[in-house]
Parts: structure tokens; sequence; C-alpha cells
């Protein structure tokens, strides 16, 4: 019964891959980042998320910061957030968040600030998502492990 | 540190975003190579024992070759965008360094400026890996390491124009010739390199042109 239960659980963790795949909310970098987990490293993806978490988050306060500024002017450091953020999800797979930092970039460059706020906007959504979603994933996935673990007590 | 054949490479990468650096580790050590992780050029030269300041001066002595033996570095692996020292001036301090610039230098970038390529290219940088790096890229970084290792002299006198990807040896009276090798063979790579990485080469090959100036690429237009 409990072999069962990892193998579902297997197969939800594939199903909401899938469907992340299919939304373009991952790409094909999210799947190079698991092939480089083993058993040398057995908590890679979830390290190096979490690490992108961290950073996102410290970016898009630092973003929504420079915006909520009266007189805001500097685009430039703007421009440079927005290649960090670019970087780094691009760096995990992470396709539409990507996808928003380059129209807000764009939107930056043109010194656009209504265009900004819009995609600031835009793009706190989609991460929001993406961290929910991951975070799905990744909660699948500890059960998984935990229920395939059951099946063999005689393992150490 | 390194002497026995049995010694791994070592590898220092250079990275202002900490998530490439640790990427790229990763990245290195599934390779089975040693890594330093830097997050600036500064840094990184500090680490090869080479000083900003000191550098044009022959008199300080830690500029000196048997300083940054004790921390070997086969191969440097750097970013190119990065705040205050760039990749491409960090790639030009290490071939204008006696000591360091046989220490084959590979460029990372988030963009694919056909320009900016061929600059570093130039400037004496092995490769140029489009990012997010893969483990396709990392394998290719082997031959190059190789070529340092291997002092062997046996070598010398041959022409390598075949497109052999051996490590060939070369002496140490070799090295300019080695660098110029080093390009060439990178070129010739150039149309099996397509299938596998098309953006990534195509991208290299609309960047250069047959007109260079400057006698180390003399042999390109017969390469390419």
């Amino acid at each position: 019964m409990l072999g069962l239960g990892a193998d579902r659980l297997r197969a939800d963790m594939n199903r909401l891959l899938a469907l992340l795949f299919h939304q373009g909310v991952l790409d094909e970098q999210f799947l190079q980042l698991q092939q480089l987990q083993d058993e040398t490293s057995p908590n890679f993806v979830c390290e190096v998320v979490n690490i992108y978490f961290h950073e996102s988050e410290k970016l898009l306060r630092n973003l929504r910061g420079l915006l909520m500024e009266r007189d805001f002017s500097d685009y430039k450091k703007m421009g440079i957030h927005l290649n960090q953020f670019m970087g780094s999800s691009s760096s995990i797979g992470a396709k539409r968040v990507r996808n928003v930092c380059v129209a807000f970039r764009a939107a930056s460059e043109q010194n656009n600030r209504a265009g900004c706020l819009r995609a600031l906007e835009l793009l706190e959504n989609e991460y929001c998502y993406l961290k929910n979603k991951l975070h799905e994933l990744f909660q699948i996935e500890q059960q998984r492990v935990l229920a395939a673990g059951a099946r063999y007590p005689m393992q150490n | 540190m390194g002497m026995s054949t049995e010694s791994q490479f070592h590898v220092l990468a250079v990275d202002d975003s900490i998530i490439d650096r640790k990427l790229i580790e990763r990245l290195l050590k599934t390779s089975s190579y040693q890594v330093t992780t830097v997050d600036s050029g500064t840094k990184a030269l500090e680490f090869l024992g080479l000083h900003e300041d000191d550098q044009s001066n022959p008199e300080t002595p830690s500029v000196s070759p048997n300083n940054h033996q004790e921390v070997e570095v086969n191969l440097i692996i750097t970013d190119y965008c990065m705040p205050g020292m760039t990749g491409y001036d960090l790639l030009r301090k290490i071939k204008e360094s006696s000591s360091l610039r046989d220490i084959p230098v590979v460029i990372m970038s988030s963009e694919n400026v056909p320009s900016r390529i061929s600059r570093c290219l130039e400037e004496g940088a092995e490769e140029f890996f489009l990012k997010p790096v893969r483990l396709s890229d990392v394998n290719r970084l082997r031959p190059h390491m190789m070529k340092t290792k291997l002092k062997d002299p046996k070598q010398e006198n041959e022409e390598n124009k075949e497109e052999s990807g051996k490590p060939e040896s070369r002496s140490q009276e070799e090295k300019e010739e080695q660098q110029q090798h080093h390009h060439q063979q990178q070129l010739h790579h150039l149309p099996q390199q397509q299938h596998s990485n098309s953006n990534k080469r195509k991208a290299l090959e609309e960047g250069l042109s047959p007109d260079r100036t400057r006698p180390r690429y003399s042999g390109l237009t017969t390469v390419v």
C-alpha cells in the first residue's frame, strides 16, 4: 500500500511538472537542474530554488521601492535589478517570470513609469504563482520520498 | 597539491550571481573538477596571486610564478557582465600576466552579442558559453585543461591544424603558438558544434569576419 502511495505521488509530481511546462511557467532549464541532483547532492534543486526565492523577493522589494519613490528617475538602477532577476530566472528555468522581466525592462528603457508599474504587478503575480507551484512540487516530492522510504523499513 | 596523475583539475569560477555560482559549481563538481567560486574579478585575481597594482612591476614578489603554484588553477570560467571588473577586463589582466596567461579562460554571458563574443575570443578566451550553462558546455572544458597539465615536449614541432581535439601537449616555448592553435581548433570545431549548440555557435560565426590585422589570427581565413 505504501509503495502505491509513492508511485502515485510520483505521478502527481510529473503531472504538475507537465502542467507547468505546458503553461510555460518552467522550461527545459528546470530539467537540467533536476539532472544535476543526485545522491551526492540530494537537495540541489530545493537549495537553488530557495536561493532564487530569497534573491527574487529582495529584487521585487527593491523594484517596488524604486517605483514608489515620489521623484523616481533612476531607470538605470531598475535596469540593473531587472537584469539580475532575468538572469537568475533564466538559470532556474522560470520562463514566464523571465519574460515579464524582459517586458519590464523595455518599459524601463523607455522611462515609462506607468508601464513599469504595470509590469511590476504582473511580475509579482507571476512570481507568486511560480513560488506556490514550486512549493507544491517540493511538498509532493517530500511526501514521495517518505512514502518510498517506508516501503523498505530495513534500509538505512 | 596537484602532482600525481590522479589529481583533479581545479577550476576557478567567477560570477557575481549567487545562483549562477551555485549552478556552475554543481556542474563542475558533477564533472569531477575541484571548484573554487568567487564573486568578483578582483577576488579572482587575489586568489590567483596577482594584485592589480603590482601587475606591471617586475620587482614585486607577489607576482612571482611560485606564488600561485600553491593554488594551481587549471581553468578560469567567468561571467562577462559583472559590476566593477567585467569578465573581459579579467580576461585581459590574465592574458597580460606572464604568470597567468597560460591558464585557459572561458567566458559566460546571458546575452548573445556577436561582437562581444569575438572580442573575447580575440583577447584569448578559449570558449564563450551562453547562459544558462549546461553540462554539455562543461564537457568541452577538459581538452583545454589537459593542454596545460601535460607539459610533454614531444609535440613541440608539430603544427596543430588538425581538428582532432586531442590534448596535444606543448613545451613552454610554444605557448604563444599554442594560443593561436587553441583558437584555430576551436573555430575548426564550429561546424560540428552547430548541431548541439546551434544558437551559441551561430552567434559566434556571425560575429567573425575574415578581416583581422592582428597576426595571431592570420590563420583564421584558412580555417573558416
